[in-house]
């Protein structure tokens, strides 16, 4: 947020610098199984994110003094590819990943039948391999369905969307030009069925108005992309029929 | 994770029931009403050898937070603005639960939440900490340093930093760039973190109450009434309604602090 330019981010006509209008998702692709060796899988091509999610679990914790007694524990690991962004990133965790890599847990954790398993861990692996803002997102939506694929018991699936503020306006699904110059950033996490929020972040300058305006639009856009999933967990299994 | 070391140990089923038990009743373990901090203390000027510091006490959580200032090179995409730069430690002097080491997740999550409410409530005014474009600006170090941990350390240092960074002076006379200069502080935003217990929200969660919370919600808001900051936690949910109801508990909260932080108590007592 906050790098100043005079880069106009919506036009005279209400658009913005890729034609979407403010509460236009980009277009999504998503795929299950798409992985052999893992439990779970799911791809997912968001705008210009390709992202990979692969489950593993529930499987014995290691090592044992992380285990719960009485539960699983959520282990989810987001990491970005050295190529996946303009400027090689270095391998390895940096402070981001390990902060976005608990968020991601604690929000996949909500939809999960821990008690189900305890002493086992269930490790969600997000590599993102094409970076196009919105990453996290993206890859809290494939790890969903990787764990529906991994046939973990959820009470819901789990959507991820921003929503943010650009040029004075709120809008949906922020793409890297808007992330990098506008105002304000939402990232969210959402269960369709229940509208309850299990991820959110903010950082920027709002105000009360938009902000629950962003959140509303965000929980509107979940119900689409919730749609997107079912097809795609749908499709895998009518073709292995 | 929920197995973090920020969940000292295993509560006892009983401390859970009497906690919800005594949230149906509308109080807390400690008396509070749920939208009541504990008793906040700030004494700045604490670290003599700081350019600016600040100890905060909410309730027994104890927090010691330093500023240090030196001369560094900018970034190459902001040549025109100095450096901020934030960083925790859980001492293990603080509590059983933390170990020696380099910083954990929660380390980490801590220092990032504290550092996104100081830059994008734009508490400093980083275009003015620039010595030579491109080539020489001041980096300004906030360390956030643990000392006693009673819950909620997101408020504690998040009120340390910025009352640390009112006290703070840029040390120029000592790298030979004319006079020293009180640091440009330009908002004040101001975490406030609740956390979520039953169907219960309470403000400022102590250990106690934060070791039994499904789901954590911090909102930081500045003086002009906008939201700069959020950063939900914990493996449980919030409704739409209950996200709204805590952004405007913490605007209101976060005013009274606002006020606190910007009241001149200077560690005038040596």
């Amino acid at each position: 947020m906050g790098i100043k330019s005079d880069i106009r981010l919506i036009d005279d006509n209400g658009l913005r610098i890729d034609g979407r209008l403010p509460n236009q998702l980009r277009p999504i692709k998503m795929e299950v199984g798409v992985l052999d060796r893992a439990d779970g899988s799911a791809y997912i091509e968001w705008g210009g994110n390709k992202i990979m999610a692969a489950v593993y679990g529930p499987r014995e914790a290691y090592p044992k003094h992380v285990q719960e007694a009485e539960k699983a524990i959520i282990r989810a690991r987001y990491s970005m590819a050295p190529f996946s962004v303009d400027e090689r990133k270095r391998p390895g965790p940096d402070r981001r990943a390990v902060e976005l890599s608990k968020v991601i847990s604690e929000a996949l954790e909500s939809v999960i039948f821990v008690e189900k398993y305890p002493r086992t861990s269930i490790d969600v692996y997000i590599e993102v391999l094409q970076a196009d803002a919105g990453t996290r997102v993206a890859g809290i939506t494939a790890a969903s369905l990787a764990l529906a694929d991994a046939g973990i018991p959820m009470r819901d699936l789990v959507v991820g969307c921003a929503v943010g503020k650009i040029d004075g306006v709120v809008v949906l699904d922020l793409n890297k030009e808007e992330d990098n110059y506008g105002e304000a950033d939402v990232p969210m996490a959402i269960l369709p069925r229940t509208r309850e929020i299990a991820l959110l972040q903010m950082d920027g300058d709002m105000t009360y108005e938009e902000l629950t305006g962003a959140i509303e639009m965000a929980m509107e856009a979940a119900q689409t992309i919730h749609k997107m999933q079912i097809e795609a967990l749908k499709r895998k299994y009518v073709e292995v029929e | 994770m929920s197995n973090s070391k920020f969940t000292a140990g295993v509560i006892p089923e009983m401390k859970r029931d009497y906690i919800h038990r005594l949230a149906s009743k509308g109080t807390r373990i400690d008396g509070r009403n749920f939208d009541e901090i504990r008793p906040l203390e700030i004494v700045k000027g604490y670290a003599k050898r700081a350019e600016g510091s600040a100890i905060v006490r909410l309730g027994r959580t104890k927090v010691l937070v330093g500023v240090k200032i030196e001369v560094g090179t900018p970034f190459p995409d902001t040549p025109n603005m100095g450096i901020l730069t934030t960083n925790a430690e859980l001492a293990p002097l603080a509590s059983p639960t933390f170990e020696p080491g380099p910083p954990g997740e929660e380390a980490i999550e801590l220092a990032r939440v504290v550092d996104r409410g100081i830059r994008e409530g734009h508490a400093i005014d980083l275009e003015k900490l620039v010595i030579e474009e491109g080539e020489k600006v001041w980096i300004v170090f906030i360390d956030i340093h643990i000392l006693d941990y009673d819950g909620n350390l997101f408020d504690a240092s998040g009120y340390g930093a910025l009352a640390a960074l009112t006290d703070a002076v840029v040390p120029a006379s000592r790298y030979e760039l004319g006079d020293d200069f009180k640091l440009p502080v330009l908002h004040y935003p101001v975490p406030v973190t609740f956390a979520k217990i039953g169907n219960w929200i309470v403000a400022d969660p102590n250990l106690d109450e934060e070791s039994i919370a499904s789901a954590r919600l911090t909102v930081t808001t500045n003086e002009e009434g906008h939201i700069n900051a959020m950063q939900k936690g914990l493996g449980g949910t919030f409704t739409y309604e209950e996200v709204q109801k805590v952004i405007n508990m913490s605007m209101n909260i976060g005013a009274k602090v606002r006020e606190i932080i910007l009241g001149d108590s200077d560690g005038k007592e040596d």
